[in-house]
């Protein structure tokens, strides 16, 4: 233990940190040690390291100005390999034992960046200068000053390699909300806890209690620390409580939707949950985030070594740290005073205290040096702060400058929903405006109040509103004692004349010289101002920088700040990584996979499964010594049209259609007629959108007397379902009808091919009858096969051939599969796939979504006539509109090339002979193309301007994508048996 | 945003999907003199107000109802939630009434009432 404390030079007594427990750690490889308790900032100042990173753009030397989340230099990379995480701030990065951490933005080592030649040129390098400098010669953008831009710039890298972490979502309900557990939310939390509510106490700190920790003040007659360590003692007891430490609220959503990260093993889970991502939803919300610390900017003000005044009483009293041997602070308000008397306390040597305001009577501590009036006007030190340089020519000693330009109120929640805060003088900060997120009562310091005592009966009476907004009886809970320090402010946001190198937003190396320049060019607004010097962007959104930034820019264009206004707060508050958004739904769990009933047989057989939506489907099923895919496709065509295939059918969609007015119902869904339908028999139907187009075809067979099963396209599955639902509660809420999707309850397999009876035969149930006669072409009904499994039977063909589809309940898909595989074996049955199932399709001039794309007509495809004009049915009106039924339309159309060996090209663009190929000679195009086994020859379905009385017509299909211009005939879409004589037979 | 919903109480808006116009509830008579242009201004005219807009919203991650959401699009407050259905039945009751006392008028009637009704919606968005 002497050891781990001996090496940290700038350790010193008190805090919070757990002297017993060491932990080592490496930086850029050097080893270190800290204690438990210890961020990663205050464990390296406690070493005595300054400079912690370079600036984005300039890359100069940066150490650690905060002590937060609103961090804008200390970024760090934590981990190795595969949980590299860059950016991480070292501010609020818990230290552990083992951690490894490295700085970034550089090349080389730390102390000489290469990339530090960038300080010499920023005049090239100022506002907007992505837009100017980098302009000519054009053809250098891409290839050389992007390239040299990229890697210069930006932050930290990703490692490249998957995440190895575990990331985990929930919801959680509760009464209260509090975000933040400083000295207004611990009172808020108790006064609600106490009065009965269901509470929340988020917090993103590891160790709860807000600047109670960080400061050296009195409440009932004991340190601040430990007051809050007794609040959250007796909140952890109570049932009502849930306390989530490490936990940033950052969005506040509609009607009382909160998102929070829980970082529940942050850089160190080992297997287990390394975040959650939170959907809370709360009655109300006490937010109690506090106030965020500014800067102020002269020359050379971002040197390490110089930090807010805050962050330095932060590391004193809280982590037992001082930031530097010999402190200089710069204030223009008594919060600066609070931390020369914090630092004398703990025996760090104050060198000045430089207050910007000159008629203030305050008592410095003993033996410290005081200048009223005083500004900084540059500083010196390369690496590391040596000393400062005042406005009468005084130089003072300083390894470290603690600077305090007043505090703002963290008001980004209350602007989430389009709320804008509004100018409080006497604070010199915006607080919460009206419009506030549903439910949110806004309290302490991030409502504009600044002093202790008033927090903590700020914080009691925002809970107590909480309780009675809801209805209930608050608890009588008394504030604790304690003193309001003094707290007064003096605007004052930066050193006139010490423009040079003068920073505001310390992230994006944007200083008062480029807000002069924004302004000069035209950029005046302050979301101008913002997109044009990059002002208040990247990881810290400009938590430090946005109310300087826009403080100056009032300054310059000679406005009040109330006038100039804020750029617009958004959500996340800090960043929020994809990984959380995930969860566990990345990789295979992104979305389930469906899989048929006879996915497993269909993998021991060999097939290739495609994806269709989130269904895997059989494409081929290749054989040995199958080489090419069309060798299967065409060997599965051929054998199906010789004698008989099987095809899975399962994922077209299902919906069971009961009641009274079922009829009636189906009679408004399609575009033909329904009511006659007998019992028994199937029915190809068309349904149309209302605008008239053609929305998704399918047959719907008639079970019995209020009985129907429709089928869908597998991609309209979702799409039909939900439209039906509409048109039944919608538009027919009369009707006596019920839906519900069948799809996954039936397994269905379509065989086809001239031996389907014989085969089905083998497998009914003796008294079931299937011939022609008894079964004839479009029959339905329900069937007893395989000794009494019950199953429904339709006589239906897509492929033109002699074919039934099955459906047996989805328990024994696997078994029927291999029930008619065994069946068929004697005629060589063999199963064919979805491309096998198109090709036959196209063969038969069959549409599927080739052509049913949504902007296509029941008449294009040849079937206006099935368009009942008798009956209402949706898309009747609007498909008699003049430009639908116009004498010139595009037609449904067979093509072939004229020389057989050529292939087609789906998407192919159809052009006359000897035209020229452009947009205005364009006639139609090629929806669905196939390779015949049986015509030997590329077949394909197009629209064609008046295609069907062009049957014979020799045109050009032409593909520029794919290079192809050549020579089609066109024809019926029937290649095979148009009679349809087979289907019958 | 939370919808809630009649029968199932409070509902996070991921369940449902959402359709648009309530007004396409009132789809018109097929067999009116005016079904074509009815039906054009069915299809295509909608509102799409900065206020309040009844919209339809279906739960299909849930029990499959659609219901009438009466929300304001600024700030995002459901006003009123009902089921669809009952929506449609009480204004195809309301049609079947105003066709038996003035059989002939009932599409100019209908008319009128439209635009009384954008007038309302009109003064409304003032109003927020």
């Amino acid at each position: 233990m002497s050891a781990a404390i001996l090496s940290q030079k700038n350790r010193i007594t008190g805090g919070l940190v757990d002297r017993d427990q060491p932990l080592g750690f490496r930086f850029d490889g050097q080893h270190y040690t800290g204690f438990a308790g210890d961020t990663l900032a205050s464990a390296l100042l406690a070493n005595d390291v300054r400079l912690v990173g370079r600036s984005f753009k300039y890359h100069r030397p940066r150490g650690i100005l905060t002590a937060g989340s609103e961090e804008p230099n200390a970024l760090v990379t934590i981990g190795d390999g595969a949980h590299q995480d860059p950016n991480s701030r070292a501010t609020t990065a818990q230290l552990f034992d083992g951690m490894s951490a490295k700085s970034q933005t550089k090349i080389g080592h730390l102390s000489f960046d290469l990339m530090a030649v960038n300080d010499f040129l920023s005049p090239l390098l100022g506002a907007g200068f992505y837009y100017k400098t980098f302009m000519w010669p054009a053809a250098f953008w891409e290839k050389i000053y992007e390239p040299i831009i990229r890697k210069a710039a930006g932050l930290g890298s990703l490692s490249g390699l998957a995440d190895p972490d575990q990331y985990d979502k929930g919801y959680l309900h509760c009464d209260l909300l509090v975000i933040g557990s400083g000295p207004s939310g611990l009172m808020a939390a108790l006064a609600a806890a106490k009065s009965g509510l269901q509470i929340i106490l988020a917090d993103e700190d590891f160790c709860l209690g807000g600047r109670l920790n960080a400061e050296r003040q009195e409440i009932n007659g004991m340190e601040s620390a430990a007051f809050a360590a007794l609040c959250l003692a007796q909140l952890a007891a109570m049932d009502n409580v849930r306390i989530l430490s490490k936990t940033t609220i950052f969005g506040a959503f509609d009607h009382g939707c909160y998102g929070a990260l829980e970082r529940v093993n942050e850089h160190n889970a080992n297997g287990a949950i390394r975040q959650i991502f939170w959907h809370i939803r709360s009655q109300r919300c006490v937010l109690a985030a506090g106030a965020t610390e500014r800067p102020i900017a002269f020359s050379n003000n971002d040197r390490p070594g110089v930090m807010l005044a805050g962050a330095v009483r932060t590391y004193v009293n809280r982590f037992g740290v001082a930031p530097g041997k010999r402190v200089a602070i710069f204030t223009n308000n008594d919060d600066g005073w609070a931390t020369a008397k914090d630092l004398h306390a703990a025996g760090v040597e104050v060198t000045a205290i430089i207050d910007s305001r000159t008629d203030i009577a305050k008592t410095p501590p003993t033996g410290v040096p005081t200048v009223l009036g005083g500004q900084i006007v540059n500083t010196t030190g390369r690496l590391g702060i040596r000393s400062v340089r005042l406005n009468n020519g005084t130089h003072i000693p300083a390894d470290c400058l603690a600077i305090s330009g007043g505090w703002s109120p963290t008001v980004h929640l209350t602007c989430h929903q389009r709320g804008r805060p509004v100018w409080n003088d006497a604070i010199a900060g915006f607080v919460p405006g009206g419009n506030l997120p549903d439910g949110m009562i806004v309290t302490g310091a991030a409502n504009g109040v600044m002093t202790l005592a008033s927090c903590l009966q700020n914080g009691l009476k925002a809970g107590q509103q909480a309780v009675r907004d809801l209805g209930r009886k608050p608890a009588a809970i008394k504030a604790p004692r304690a003193t309001d320090e003094s707290f007064a402010i003096q605007p004052f946001w930066h050193v006139k004349g010490s423009d040079k190198k003068a920073f505001v937003d310390f992230q994006n190396d944007v200083g008062v010289k480029d807000i002069k320049q924004s302004h000069r060019e035209g950029f005046r607004s302050v979301e101008h101002l913002k997109r044009y010097t990059t002002l208040g962007m990247a990881t810290d959104q400009g938590k430090i920088a946005n109310i300087p930034g826009l403080a100056i820019l009032a300054d310059i264009s000679g406005k009040t700040i109330a006038e100039t206004g804020t750029t617009i707060f958004r959500p996340p508050y800090t960043p929020v990584p994809i990984a959380a958004f995930a969860g566990r739904s990345r990789g295979k769990d992104f979305r389930p996979t469906r899989l048929t009933p006879s996915h497993k047989w269909a993998s021991a057989e060999g097939a290739v499964f495609v994806e269709t939506g989130a269904w895997l489907r059989a494409q081929w099923y290749p054989k040995t010594g199958e080489t090419e895919w069309r060798q299967s496709v065409d060997r599965e065509v051929l054998a199906t049209r010789a004698s008989v295939g099987i095809c899975d059918v399962t994922t077209l969609g299902k919906i069971d259609i009961q009641g009274r007015d079922a009829a009636a119902f189906l009679n408004h869904v399609y575009a033909n007629g329904f009511a006659k339908l007998p019992i028994g028999k199937t029915r190809y139907g068309l349904m149309l959108r209302e605008d008239g187009m053609v929305m998704d075809d399918g047959t719907t067979a008639r079970l019995g007397e209020t009985h129907y099963v429709m089928t869908t396209t597998t991609a309209n599955a979702v799409g039909v379902f939900r439209h039906l639902e509409f048109c039944r509660q919608c538009l027919w809420p009369e009707l006596d009808v019920q839906l519900i999707s069948i799809t996954e309850q039936y397994a269905q397999y379509a065989f086809a091919g001239p031996n389907a009876r014989r085969l089905l035969e083998k497998l009914i149930d003796s008294g079931e009858d299937i011939s022609n006669e008894a079964f004839p072409f479009m029959a339905c009904g329900e069937i007893s096969i395989c000794g009494g499994v019950k199953a429904r039977l339709f006589r239906i063909s897509f492929s033109g051939e002699l074919a039934f589809e099955i459906a047996v309940p989805s328990r024994y898909g696997d078994a029927m599969i291999r029930a008619l595989m065994a069946a068929g074996e004697e005629f060589g049955v063999t199963p064919y796939g979805t491309e096998a199932l198109g090709v036959m399709r196209i063969e038969k001039g069959h549409i599927a979504g080739n052509e049913l794309n949504g902007q296509t007509t029941a008449r294009q495809m040849g079937l206006g006539r099935m368009v009942a004009q008798s009956k209402d049915s949706i898309g009747l009106v609007l498909s008699r509109r003049p430009e639908l039924v116009r004498d010139d339309d595009y037609e449904l159309i067979g093509l072939k090339p004229v020389d057989s060996d050529q292939p087609l090209i789906a998407g192919s663009h159809f052009v006359g002979i000897g035209a020229s190929t452009v947009a205005e000679n364009d006639e139609g195009w090629v929806t669905s193309i196939a390779y015949s086994p049986h015509l030997k020859s590329a077949i394909g379905l197009g629209y064609i301007q008046r295609g069907n009385s062009r049957h014979g017509d020799i045109v050009r299909a032409v593909n520029l994508l794919g290079g192809q211009d050549i020579k089609v005939e066109l024809c019926s879409p029937h290649f095979i048996d148009p009679e349809g004589t087979r289907l019958h037979g | 945003m939370i919808i809630n919903h009649p029968h199932l109480g409070s509902r996070d808006a991921s369940e449902f999907t959402i359709l648009g116009d309530a007004s396409l509830i009132n789809r018109p008579d097929w067999q009116a003199g005016d079904a074509d242009d009815a039906f054009y201004n069915y299809q295509y005219l909608r509102n799409n107000p900065a206020g309040l807009h009844r919209e339809l919203w279906f739960h299909e991650q849930g029990d499959r109802s659609w219901l009438v959401v009466t929300r304001d699009t600024v700030t995002h407050a459901v006003i009123e939630v009902a089921l669809a259905s009952d929506v449609a039945k009480a204004a195809k009751a309301k049609a079947k009434t105003a066709q038996k006392t003035t059989p002939k008028k009932a599409t100019t009637k209908k008319a009128v009432s439209k635009k009384t009704a954008a007038k309302k919606t009109a003064t409304k968005r003032k109003a927020t």
